[in-house]
């Protein structure tokens, strides 16, 4: 073992982890380094997993399902205490989860369909009942003479730093697992995904389809236990798929980003923990994915917030200082004098000042003493637009069947969008309109 | 009865009149109902091979519910469907079908080419990649209905109509034998209804047999010949000549108005093409 490494640092315990790397295979790893890289599958895992969950919309019955658990848990431990089993080793709990979860799923599903009632009920009920009956168990639990309670609360925030090397072991193997079953399947959610109903008229077993992907939601969860514990479990299969959606339209790279931040989280998550053992390592995973969420959504280019902003007010300047600019150009055609009045009697209060100190900006208007006017540039603008406006409403009205989706009132020129002879044809329009006005 | 009637003087187009091995859909006796309640009764025709056939009727005949029961959508409470004298389930890889525009989410992350590869899914199987020849299947697929340009666009960037387009090219990367398409016409702009009608036309050509929900009186009679005309029972079914008249519109719209004066107006615009 590298006793040299320096594991009280969050970067002493990246670099540990990486140069230990090739180590995990020959079963010589450190612990930490073992979970570190097993919170990191896990997290992998459920960024996978959880893009079809966003899809499907089925990211509140992943916490339905990971509340669902706790009775599972719980349950499993009496059961095999009274049996007399090492219950704390090996997979015994966990099998008692992933029955749990699955006969919540089965509920859900069951409400859902057979009554008037909806789904969001049906997760609010299954989630609660399930929830309060594990409560009870545990307290079952604490009063048995066993009296090794304290593990199973581990279960419900997660505890990466208590976590055997055989633990993080079984949840790599799940994330593994459940990592090259979703890529396998990836044709059969997606086509479900996205129109069920196509996916049924053309034979696929829809209904199948769907239980897979709860099976794997169901995997994920419980592979997660350990780690992040029940109660969050759903932020690791909701947050990296919905951070990355804002990254891109394309569905392969969602699922890389998804998967990378993910794993960032997983890992990181894990290598904190390590670092302060009372902190609960799933809080601080699941907020190291929240970050990159948080992040995600204000930066991201087009989808994010801040390009969003900036999208929309910039049209609306666009479209403000084209109006103003037009009208402009409109009154010095009537009159005589270019002089348009005092710049303090300016259209469109504060918004209308800042168009204007744009429009000067560019060299559109100018100022003559407390007064206006447009400069010459700003004359071929105006007759710029003003030509687009009048070939637009005149092919709105010659075309009016198919007109609509082909009208951008914004584009530089019309001839862009439309062939130079129909751009001709309605310049004979508007000449003749002009004529008998 | 009357329908049988008029199913039989259409298959009579066809070489074995007694039998329905011949026609690629077959409807007998189907009755479907939501919630015990029927909104199709005793449906029974038999389309003849390579026929362009619209299902017309109001809103609420159930026209999209017939199709559905046919593709097993929905469940029928009565009756059968047979595809070439086969129960679905062996006909299944030879049926192509476009679903209404609105029955997805258009935000979803595909682009037009993904979405036109899903066509060739079931060829594909279970755990085959698209390789690269499905992969220029469905281009090719895109090209026939105009689109080969926005192949790598994502759909929720597309015009409502590059939309529907892209809907009837996944349907042609089926390959199939027999379409059903829901509305294929509905909200399209012009050139997009010229591409579609051009599409299913060629198919025709093929020997190929579409069935559309259609919404829009005035071009049945230039789009389709045959037509089906519903209204919860079959009101009449056979050669649109034949079943778009007059009567049959008022039995299958009642009175309302003006849906009657888009009908004479069919009617009249009917005349020269036939």
């Amino acid at each position: 073992m590298n006793a040299q490494a320096d594991t009280t640092s969050l970067v002493g315990i990246v670099v540990q982890t990486i140069t230990e790397l090739p180590r995990i295979f020959t079963g010589q790893a450190s612990n930490t380094t073992v979970v570190v890289v097993a919170s990191g599958l896990f997290g992998i895992a459920a960024g996978l997993v959880g893009v079809f969950a966003l899809l499907r919309k089925r990211s509140l019955t992943a916490d339905a399902i990971g509340h669902a658990t706790l009775p599972g848990v719980a349950g499993a431990f009496i059961v095999g205490t009274m049996l007399g089993l090492p219950v704390r080793e090996g997979p015994w709990l966990l099998v008692g989860a992933a029955l749990a979860g699955a006969i919540g799923a089965w509920l859900i599903q069951l409400i859902a369909h057979r009554t008037r009632l909806n789904e969001d009920a049906a997760i609010g009920i299954v989630l609660s009942v399930f929830f309060g009956v594990g409560v009870v168990l545990l307290g079952v639990v604490q009063n048995m003479d066993s009296g090794t309670q304290g593990g199973l609360s581990t279960f419900i925030f997660g505890h990466t730093a208590s976590m055997l090397a055989a633990d993080a072991k079984s949840m790599a193997i799940i994330a593994l697992f459940v990592l090259f079953v979703t890529l396998a399947l990836r044709k059969q959610l997606t086509l479900v995904c996205f129109n069920d109903t196509y996916a049924r008229a053309t034979g696929w077993p829809v209904q199948l389809v769907d239980l897979l992907l709860l099976g794997l939601i169901i995997l994920v969860s419980v592979a997660g236990l350990r780690a992040v514990g029940l109660l969050l479990v759903v932020a690791m299969i909701a947050i990296p798929a919905a951070a990355a959606r804002f990254w891109s339209d394309h569905l392969g790279r969602i699922i890389a980003i998804s998967a990378v931040i993910g794993g960032v989280a997983g890992s990181l998550g894990a290598a904190v923990s390590a670092l302060a053992p009372g902190r609960p390592a799933g809080a601080v995973i699941v907020l190291t994915a929240g970050t990159l969420f948080a992040l995600s959504m204000l930066c991201a280019p087009r989808r994010g917030l801040i390009a969003g902003a900036i999208v929309r007010v910039r049209s609306r300047l666009t479209i403000l200082s084209d109006h103003t600019i037009e009208t402009l150009w409109e009154r010095s055609e009537e009159g005589t004098s270019p002089d348009m009045g005092p710049v303090r009697e300016l259209p469109g209060g504060l918004r209308g000042k800042v168009v204007f100190l744009l429009l000067r900006l560019r060299g559109y208007v100018q100022s003559l003493g407390s007064a206006y006017a447009l400069t010459p540039a700003g004359m071929a603008e105006g007759a710029r637009l003003s030509r687009n406006h009048r070939l637009w409403s005149a092919y709105l009205t010659t075309h009016a069947d198919i007109a609509p989706s082909h009208v951008d009132w914004s584009v530089d020129q019309v001839e862009h969008v439309l062939s130079d002879e129909l751009v001709r044809t309605l310049e004979r329009i508007v000449q003749l309109e002009d004529e008998r006005a | 009865m009357n329908q049988n009637e008029q199913a039989q003087s259409t298959s009579a187009l066809t070489a074995h009149p007694e039998h329905s091995a011949d026609s690629p859909l077959s409807v007998h006796a189907l009755t479907v109902a939501y919630h015990r309640k029927p909104v199709l009764w005793d449906i029974d025709f038999d389309v003849p091979p390579a026929s362009l056939m619209a299902i017309v009727g109001p809103n609420g005949a159930g026209k999209s519910t017939l199709i559905k029961a046919c593709l097993g959508l929905i469940p029928a409470a009565a009756g059968e469907v047979e595809f070439w004298g086969e129960p679905l389930r062996r006909a299944r890889s030879r049926i192509g079908y476009v679903p209404q525009r609105e029955s997805v989410d258009w935000d979803f992350p595909v682009s037009a080419l993904d979405v036109v590869s899903m066509g060739r899914y079931r060829k594909i199987g279970w755990f085959g990649r698209v390789s690269r020849a499905h992969k220029a299947a469905a281009l090719e697929c895109l090209e026939r209905v105009g689109m080969q340009e926005f192949a790598h666009r994502q759909i929720g960037k597309l015009s409502g109509g590059q939309q529907q387009r892209v809907f009837l090219a996944r349907a042609l990367a089926q390959e199939a034998d027999l379409y059903f398409m829901d509305e294929p016409f509905a909200g399209v702009d012009a050139a997009t209804e010229r591409a579609i009608i051009g599409v299913l036309r060629e198919l025709q050509r093929e020997g190929k047999t579409i069935i559309c929900v259609h919404h829009d009186l005035q071009t049945v009679g230039s789009y389709f010949d045959h037509t089906l005309l519903l209204n919860m029972r079959v009101v009449a079914f056979g050669p649109t000549s034949r079943t778009l008249t007059q009567e049959n519109l008022v039995k299958s719209y009642g009175g309302r108005l003006t849906l009657l004066e888009q009908a004479s107006e069919a009617i009249a615009q009917m005349g020269p093409t036939r």
